[in-house]
């Protein structure tokens, strides 16, 4: 007792010699047998690494000790010091390995205990107490050593490797010394480790895995199966024996081994249905399971897997069942009815009338947002229960609880209502939400009223709103006031009601969100308005694209592998204005003003396998233009000092050079950025060169017994690849409707001209090699042309510093003989940015 | 994949009512994958446990998903015995970590695993705890090795008590005794 006492105080204790010493004494050999577990287990929360020098001896005694437990407690508080005092532990090294081999248990081994290699087997108990206390009879401390022995080793593979093959047996896995199934489960663990990282082992190690899956524990078998599962690109034929293993126990009495198997099956199913399929009968039977987790997993397996004839009856099946579960559960089978009404389309009316009647269920929040976004998708993507489904979220909201889910539900209702036939059925169920509910939703409400009159063709209907919302100016709330105001003004001027109401594209939100930051962390911008026109747009579709649920079909049922799913990668727009932050704190840049672009992609200036990698990123300023350098040093234990890229402009670029900044110092494996400056002549004009790059820096070795590094280096230099700087890095895409656009612009600069590009192969080619040229927004699908002969390419982008719009046309022609054949039209403000569009081609 | 020995996260005992009879939860210094700071304030940790308790009160099942934690669970007369680990990991190497615990304290409270005799052993409870899990390690899975080695040698067995039972135990033995006597004569 004394001993938890002392480890519970451990974090806090500061004086610990004392302590110490007396356990020490308790530590003795001679001492008590029953103690020094406890002892020792005490010891190595309150020592100091520096201390753990002193205690080697006892340590590596205890751990070949042969009463098992205080083997265990040795090894076990060695995994504890581990982090700590890694360079004392990694000399038990080969104490653990004996207690892995399990010799000094065999001795304690009695035959009465044979049979309980599971710990909570038939364990002898006839003499529970006494002053010898009972050996163990599990071989714990082998999976105490394995577990020390692969923290020792695991930056080593070729180590691991050879301790799996030397302790994992033959082919059968029957000649292992390790009789721990716990131990054997850290094994499978391991093998499967290796085998992820190195494909050359997969085969040979398979076969072993294999071999557990007959093994006498169940827990190995199960974590084999699982493994087995879990291994990228599995094949369906490798997938059938660890099946067989699940398969078998689905039908165990033990509700954790069924719920075991249900949840593998159920994440296996996402990836292999097919394979899955062939426990279909076992698993319809554990639909009405008492563990209410195993029947939930039960049912979203047979849904992943199950074909269109027996939806209809598990549809049926969970109804019955649903009011029983919780709520976490509900929204997996809410996702799970989701993904299948993608996958079956005709059965969408069975279904839908499933998500109506649990939507009119008890429930809290996610369960209705599930229930919500499920209706929503099928909106989407099944045309013809669009307008069931919108009558039963019309339903919905008549008595929604949740501001949140009304405010989407009525945006929906106004962007899909009006092109119903019969619009004016939704209307009323609107306009209650204006009179009864709070202002959120009295907003959004007014918002969609005001589509309704302004998208439907009849006089009628829209003399109607006009009418709901003249009531609405009396509204007690500002906002809804102002939004009703706004629309009855679209009303009389039919151009504006087109720009707000109807427009395709919306402003990139995080792109807005740092314009307008920086915006308003400038004192001087505040005298002029915000511009908004340098802002890129993009278009409905992209932005519904950017913000995509990750599960529009291939939903996730599992909430256990939600955690896995990586997030996706930065949009461009996010590391923008990331970039800025960044650049905002180099005190140097701040006269510059405003970043008025970076290119997004950083361009690679050497192969990505060398020594050190560098890459580009280009920042444009108003009258300036900044290169940052992100390099790295790959080569461990030295350390590159004062590293500089030195750039030299090739054509007289009307650049000049400003100043360097050098990265001061740089270890191994952390890239620093270092800054390249240049005042660009004239501010309006673009310039456009090419660099000839070298990385200079000094390089120097650290020693490693101290990791400093020496105090002599060398200096040395690295060539790397030319940087471009073109017209790409001055163009940011941007979305706008083509046609008008095209019109508008009549008026400003047309420049014409015509190329011939014989070296592409087609014009998907061609399509792909400009758009990456001009980096500019393709429009209306014109990146993908639909005829091999003859294609017209619609770009369109806004050119920094205050350039303006940019259209280009593309007119292209494709023979054999001759390649492609380019007419290309080039539309803007200003002649600079027509000849900067004209001058990339060229 | 947990490629560490620590496994397990918590051990929890509510009595029927949802309150705490008895928890320990790890957060191991060394762990080499440390999971998000979670369940490290007592407020937090009593909401999980109430939520837990909520759904598992039900007698019947053994283990369920609960708030991105896996937990097994065992019913004992009026106390429910829960260990929490990671959702990837293999539910019968926690089962089994939770059967040799209880099967301990069974033994150590003579099969009456149940509020009041805890409270009472609450240092033999205490230290099959520690003897079973230290610090999220599993230490032991043979219950009766635990049981061993937490219940104390007795260095002095012969201590008689003396209460009504045995001198209820004493009487009958006499009187059985007495009656073989008679019946030979």
């Amino acid at each position: 007792m004394v001993y938890l006492a002392i480890k519970e105080l451990a974090t806090t204790a500061e004086d610990v010699i004392m302590v110490t010493s007396s356990i020490m004494k308790d530590m003795q050999p001679n001492s008590e047998v029953i103690y020094r577990p406890n002892a020792i287990r005490a010891l190595c929360r309150i020592i100091d690494p520096s201390m753990a020098q002193g205690v080697e001896r006892f340590f590596k005694a205890a751990i070949v000790d042969k009463n098992t437990s205080i083997s265990s407690a040795a090894l076990v508080s060695a995994y504890h010091l581990f982090p700590a005092a890694k360079d004392v532990v990694k000399r038990w090294v080969n104490e653990a390995q004996e207690a892995v081999q399990g010799k000094s248990s065999s001795s304690f081994f009695n035959s009465s205990g044979g049979s309980s290699y599971l710990g909570w087997g038939s364990s002898s108990s006839n003499t529970t107490s006494g002053y010898q206390p009972i050996p163990s009879t599990s071989y714990i401390t082998q999976y105490h050593a394995l577990g020390l022995l692969y923290l020792i080793r695991q930056q080593d593979r070729m180590a691991v490797t050879k301790m799996i093959q030397q302790l994992g047996g033959g082919k059968t896995g029957a000649g292992t010394v390790l009789k721990n199934p716990l131990a054997l489960c850290m094994l499978i663990r391991y093998a499967a480790k290796i085998m992820e990282e190195d494909p050359n082992m997969q085969r040979q190690i398979l076969e072993l895995i294999e071999g557990w899956l007959r093994h006498k524990s169940d827990m190995v078998n199960l974590e084999a199966a699982r493994v087995i599962c879990e291994i990228k690109g599995v094949t369906a034929a490798q997938l059938t024996k660890p099946i067989a293993v699940l398969q078998l126990f689905l039908s165990s009495p033990k509700s954790s081994l069924r719920f075991a198997a249900t949840r593998t099956l159920a994440a296996l199913a996402l990836t292999h249905p097919a394979s899955v399929a062939t426990c279909n009968v076992d698993l319809e039977n554990l639909i009405s399971d008492q563990n209410r987790s195993v029947a939930t997993y039960a049912i979203t397996t047979l849904l992943k897997t199950g074909n269109e004839a027996s939806v209809d009856r598990l549809m049926k099946q969970i109804s019955g069942f649903m009011s029983e579960i919780s709520d976490e559960f509900k929204v997996i089978i809410v996702d799970a009815i989701r993904s299948l009404c993608l996958k079956f389309p005709a059965k969408h009316a069975s279904m839908l009338s499933f998500l109506s009647g649990v939507l009119r269920d008890e429930g809290g929040y996610d369960f209705k947002r599930a229930i919500v976004e499920a209706i929503f998708d099928m909106i989407k993507f099944i045309g013809d229960c669009k307008e069931q489904a919108l009558s039963h979220l019309c339903e919905f909201i008549e008595d929604c609880e949740f501001t949140k889910l009304s405010v989407r539900i009525l945006h929906l209702l106004g962007l899909e209502g009006p092109k119903s036939p019969q619009p004016t059925k939704y209307i009323r169920y609107i306009y209650n939400r204006v009179v009864l509910e709070n202002a959120t939703v009295r907003a959004a409400a007014v918002s969609s009223l005001a589509k309704f009159g302004l998208n439907a063709g009849e006089a009628k209907l829209s003399k109607s709103v006009n009418v709901l919302l003249n009531r609405c100016l009396d509204d007690v709330d500002d906002e809804v006031r102002d939004r009703a105001a706004m629309y009855l003004k679209l009303y009389e001027e039919q151009q504006l009601a087109m720009t707000y109401v109807k427009e395709e594209s919306v402003y990139s939100l995080s792109a807005l969100e740092s314009k307008l930051v920086s915006y308003l962390s400038d004192p001087d911008a505040g005298e002029k308005p915000f511009d908004a026109s340098s802002i890129p747009k993009v278009s409905r579709e992209q932005a519904a694209k950017e913000v995509a649920r990750p599960s529009t079909l291939e939903t996730i049922g599992v909430p256990s592998s939600s955690k896995a799913a990586t997030p996706p990668p930065p949009s461009a727009a996010e590391t923008q204005s990331q970039y800025a932050q960044q650049l905002a704190e180099i005190p140097e840049f701040t006269s510059y003003g405003q970043v008025l672009y970076s290119s997004t992609k950083a361009t690679q200036l050497t192969e990505s396998e060398t020594e050190y990698q560098v890459s580009c990123v280009k920042h444009l300023f108003e009258e300036h233009i900044v290169f940052q350098f992100n390099v790295s040093n790959t080569i461990a234990d030295t350390v590159l000092e004062n590293v500089a890229v030195i750039m030299e402009p090739q054509t007289d670029s009307g650049l000049s050079d400003d100043f360097t900044m050098p990265i001061a110092s740089l270890g191994a494996n952390s890239p620093g950025i270092g800054y390249v400056s240049f005042t660009r002549d004239e501010s309006t004009a673009y310039q456009t060169a090419s660099f000839q790059c070298i990385l200079k820096f000094v390089s120097k070795e650290v020693d490693p017994s101290t990791g400093e590094p020496e105090e002599e280096g060398y200096e040395d230099e690295y060539s790397l690849e030319d940087l471009e700087l073109s017209a790409a890095d001055y163009i940011l895409p941007t979305y706008v409707t083509f046609s008008s656009e095209w019109d508008r612009l009549r008026g400003g600069v047309t420049v014409t001209e015509t190329f011939a590009l014989p070296a592409m192969e087609s014009l998907k080619a061609a399509c792909d090699s400009i758009i990456e040229i001009l980096n500019m927004q393709a429009l209306g699908g014109s990146e993908e042309p639909q005829s091999t002969s003859i294609h017209t390419l619609q770009l369109s982008g806004l050119v920094a510093g205050g350039g303006g719009k940019a259209l280009v046309r593309c007119r292209m022609t494709y023979s054999k003989a001759q390649g492609v054949t380019l007419e290309l039209s080039v539309r803007t403000e200003k002649q600079e940015a027509a000849n900067l569009v004209i001058a990339a081609i060229v | 994949m947990n490629l560490s020995l620590y496994t397990v996260a918590a051990l929890i005992i509510v009595d029927t009512d949802g309150h705490r009879v008895l928890a320990k939860y790890y957060h191991p210094a060394g762990d080499p994958n440390p999971t998000p700071k979670r369940l490290t304030t007592l407020k937090e940790q009593r909401a999980f446990e109430k939520g837990l308790f909520q759904k598992t009160k039900k007698a019947g099942g053994d283990i369920t998903l609960y708030d991105g934690y896996l937990a097994v669970y065992k019913h004992s007369l009026d106390l429910i015995c829960y260990i929490i680990g990671d959702p990837s990991e293999n539910e019968l190497m926690l089962l089994s970590a939770l059967a040799s615990f209880s099967d301990a304290a069974n033994m150590l409270l003579r099969n009456q695993l149940e509020k009041r005799s805890v409270l009472e052993n609450l240092d033999l409870v205490l230290l099959c705890l520690d003897e079973t899990i230290d610090d999220g390690v599993i230490v032991e899975t043979d219950s009766t090795t635990i049981a061993s080695r937490v219940s104390r040698p007795k260095a002095d067995t012969t201590e008689i008590v003396i209460n009504e039972q045995t001198l209820m135990n004493a009487y009958q033995t006499v009187k059985e005794k007495m009656q073989q006597r008679i019946g030979q004569l």
